[in-house]
């Protein structure tokens, strides 16, 4: 064993462990080396990460988002789907054209974990596998997820998938696997490396900017004021689930 | 008076227990064998998708679970409510329903997608979740049930204690059927669930289905022993669950028109009671029809022995039936994201999700029955729980 | 639990290893050894790994070092220094037998769950990049972004 003066940051960060080994005993661990806040990446409390999707901006033969959402987190391989069912394919992101019955108008839009500040799926999960993170967004821990899929039945928005095959060579950043439940979590480890989200970059260098990215709770942010400018919709409004993901132009 | 004179004895080993054993043993590892194919491959060789994500295997269970807490009425009949002649078969009600719930469990827990982590589900709780409530509730259930099972088998103990024991394990078996049809019931997203009713409804559901798989295997076990289940008895059940089929089809009726008259759910009940296909038939042509209307008819316009052993099949496959167009009928209905507009495409969207169960969820559903009554049959075996006599003296003495 | 498993391991090292060569043989690893000792490491690595699993998932805290700002919180951070290559000269993964975690893990006969989901060979290239905090200038950096689409609505 190495002399107390040697112990690093883990042995620091042991201690902080072992008060709680689920929920970290807060703020112990970054204090202890130093402030550096401005390069930290500790979720946010006071952001509120979201996506505006303007409909008339998003074509309807581009799939650029789902692709880039597909390299980025590595799933609907072609060997993957070789394994299941269509219909047991996941869909982290997916297209989808609707037509207005009344007016006949097609729009086009892609629709992925809504991100809900109420979201029934953290509600219904038996473990705590289900989480929201301190700036908003929703996500599995597979680390605890037993795969009951009760947060599918859930979902109101068909945004979860369950991964029903074994899965081999994994992007670093997307960790997924037979038998829990997965979906968008707003690349939350771009996010925490100060990046925006795949399907973002994605559509903006197609040209169209169709999702609008950014922090909801900044009155002055891009998406906050373009929510207040314009008339958009949450999908499932009546449900009050408050949705991080919201649409205009639909 | 008639109580004292009931003698409990373990069940004998006749060749006809042994073949049957035999055969629970056979399903048990049929079972167990789906259940290592399913864990290795994933759930890919399931007829389980992203849409139909409970499948078969929930519908046995839900079904076992709903009927143990039914199956622990006779006994509460006779304790908490003081009906001498149900006594004598409490001791039986309260095994049966530990060893129906145990059974229900072991189906879902084999499902899960990370079965190995079952020691996650019972440590970390999220108590928003009406899934880790259940876990309480079911571990409780089968710990209340014990010791009410205990009380009973216990001469010496004075009555007051049994009828407490009794008392407490009602309101436990309430609570645990309202757990489970909240898991529905509370469920917003889908227009099949999300209904108050759910609750009360499992509730009366259980009754039923509970009372009919208690006397199927009351009947069985005793005939295998060539002990006597007096005709009257078997009538009173038989009428008492006509009672139960007939609030059970009184419940899905409030619930339908509630239904029917919230025009956001007009879609679901037009696929349920008209266009839906297999759910449509199982709906009008197994819960209501075989489920229902005939074994009421049964019990009630022809009273007899033969009648009421019919009656309780057929409770049983409506039942089943019933569960299973509330589970698998309401995912198949497809969730309304967009309304007002039509999809013209995307995954899934606006249409009814396909469902073919595989094999192995049939195997896997049918090792949890097999698991609940050979589980029944050895407690009987070896534990005084089911009566030497169950003739009609008592009812008679008990005037 | 954990750490009874951890002490058996230790103890599979010293006597196996020192006796008669039927230990594990540990792949060599490259680059800087940890601060705290291999003996540290042996005992307490699966205590490590699940904090900082919490910390990452939970919290979004992915840069404990911030010092360089390499993002170290990450299982796949290790493959960086314990990778095992094979004849070809290709990354084995853990259903390989010579993976680093096998060598130590299979004798023990103590199972592991993380590479069900998890990678267990060296990242890619798009991996690696989350692996430092996006310079401002950087066209898919938030900053970059949030600047762009403000000119654009001021327009």
């Amino acid at each position: 064993m190495t002399n107390r003066a040697e112990m690093t940051r883990r042995d620091i960060l042991k201690s902080g462990a072992a008060a709680s080994t689920l929920t970290l005993a807060p703020g112990v661990t970054l204090m202890a080396f130093g402030g550096t806040a401005e390069a930290s990446s500790r979720a946010d409390a006071g952001k509120r990460w979201g996506l505006l999707i303007d409909a008339s901006k998003c074509a309807a033969d581009c799939n650029d988002c789902v692709t880039a959402c597909k390299v980025e987190n590595g799933w609907g391989s072609q060997t993957e789907l070789e394994q299941i069912d269509p219909e047991q394919a996941p869909e982290w992101i997916r297209k989808v054209t609707l037509r207005d019955t009344s007016t006949g108008r097609e729009v086009s839009a892609p629709v992925m974990c809504q991100h809900c500040e109420a979201p029934p799926c953290v509600d219904v999960c038996p473990t705590g596998a289900s989480m929201k993170r301190e700036d908003g967004i929703v996500l599995v821990d597979k680390h605890i997820c037993i795969g009951c899929r009760y947060c599918m039945m859930a979902c109101p928005f068909k945004a979860r998938s369950f991964v029903h095959a074994e899965i081999t060579d994994q992007n670093v950043q997307a960790p997924r696997g037979k038998g829990t439940v997965e979906s968008c979590n707003l690349c939350a480890p771009r996010i925490d490396s100060g990046r925006i989200p795949a399907c973002v970059e994605a559509c903006e260098k197609a040209g169209h900017s169709a999702i609008l990215f950014g922090d909801l709770k900044d009155p002055d942010s891009a998406i906050s004021k373009a929510l207040n400018d314009y008339d958009s919709v949450a999908l499932r409004a009546d449900l009050e689930l408050d949705p991080g993901v919201r649409y205009t132009n639909l | 008076m008639a109580m004292e004179q009931t003698i409990y004895r373990e069940l004998k080993a006749t060749p006809g227990v042994w073949q049957i054993a035999a055969l629970l043993l056979a399903f048990l590892a049929a079972a167990g064998g789906a259940w290592f194919y399913m864990e290795h491959h994933g759930h890919a060789v399931t007829g389980m998708t992203n849409q139909i994500v409970w499948g078969l295997p929930h519908v046995f269970a839900i079904f076992l679970i709903v009927a143990a807490s039914g199956a622990l009425n006779v006994a509460s009949i006779g304790s908490v409510f003081g009906e001498k002649a149900y006594k004598p078969m409490g001791r039986f009600s309260s095994l049966l329903a530990i060893t129906l719930l145990v059974g229900g469990l072991a189906i879902v827990v084999l499902d899960l997608g990370r079965a190995d982590r079952l020691i996650v589900a019972m440590t970390t709780y999220n108590f928003s979740s009406v899934f880790a409530w259940n876990v309480l509730l079911y571990n409780g259930f089968v710990a209340v049930v014990a010791v009410y099972l205990v009380t009973q088998m216990m001469r010496a103990l004075d009555y007051k204690w049994v009828r407490f024991a009794g008392f407490v394990a009602f309101l436990w078996r309430l609570a645990l059927t309202t757990g489970t049809g909240s898991i529905f019931g509370w469920l917003v997203a889908r227009p099949g669930y999300d209904a108050a009713i759910m609750a009360p409804m499992f509730i009366i559901m259980s009754f039923s289905f509970g009372l009919a798989i208690f006397i199927l295997v009351t009947l069985t076990l005793l005939k295998l022993n060539d002990r006597i289940f007096g005709e009257e008895l078997l009538k009173r059940l038989g009428r008492l669950l006509g009672v139960f089929a007939s609030a059970v089809l009184y419940f899905a009726l409030v619930f339908h028109l509630t239904n029917l008259y919230a025009t956001e759910h007009g879609g679901y009940e037009r696929f349920i009671l008209m266009d839906g296909g297999i759910y449509t038939m199982l709906f009008w042509g197994v819960q209501v029809m075989l489920g229902g209307l005939i074994p009421i008819a049964l019990v009630f316009l022809n009273p007899s022995r033969s009648s009421t052993i019919l009656a309780s099949i057929l409770v049983v496959i409506g039942g089943f039936a019933q569960v299973y167009v509330i589970v698998i009928g309401g995912q198949a209905y497809p969730l309304e994201i967009f309304p007002g507009y039509e999809v013209i495409e995307g995954f899934h969207e606006g249409v009814v999700s396909p469902y073919t169960p595989s094999i192995w969820e049939l195997m896997l559903g049918l090792g949890g029955v097999a698991l609940a009554l050979f589980a029944a049959g050895v407690g009987a075996k070896v534990l005084r729980v089911l009566p030497t006599n169950l003739s009609d003296g008592n009812l008679a003495a008990k005037g | 639990m954990r750490l009874v498993f951890a002490f058996l391991a230790v103890i599979g090292f010293a006597g196996g290893a020192a006796a008669d060569g039927t230990g594990p043989v540990v792949p060599a690893a490259v680059g800087d050894p940890h601060p705290e000792g291999n003996d540290y490491w042996r005992v307490h690595h699966m205590d490590m790994l699940r904090h900082d699993r919490d910390l990452t998932m939970r919290e979004g805290v992915r840069d404990l070092a911030p010092d360089d700002l390499a993002i170290q919180a990450s299982i796949g951070e290790c493959f960086t220094c314990h990778a095992v290559k094979d004849e070809a000269g290709s990354f084995v993964s853990f259903d390989d037998e010579r993976h680093f975690c096998r060598a130590c893990h299979d004798y023990a006969a103590v199972t592991i769950d993380c590479f069900t989901c998890h990678r267990s060979t060296p990242p890619n290239e798009s991996g690696l990049a989350l692996r430092t905090m996006a310079k401002p200038d950087e066209a898919n950096s938030i900053d970059a972004y949030l600047s762009r689409v403000a000119q654009e609505m001021n327009k």
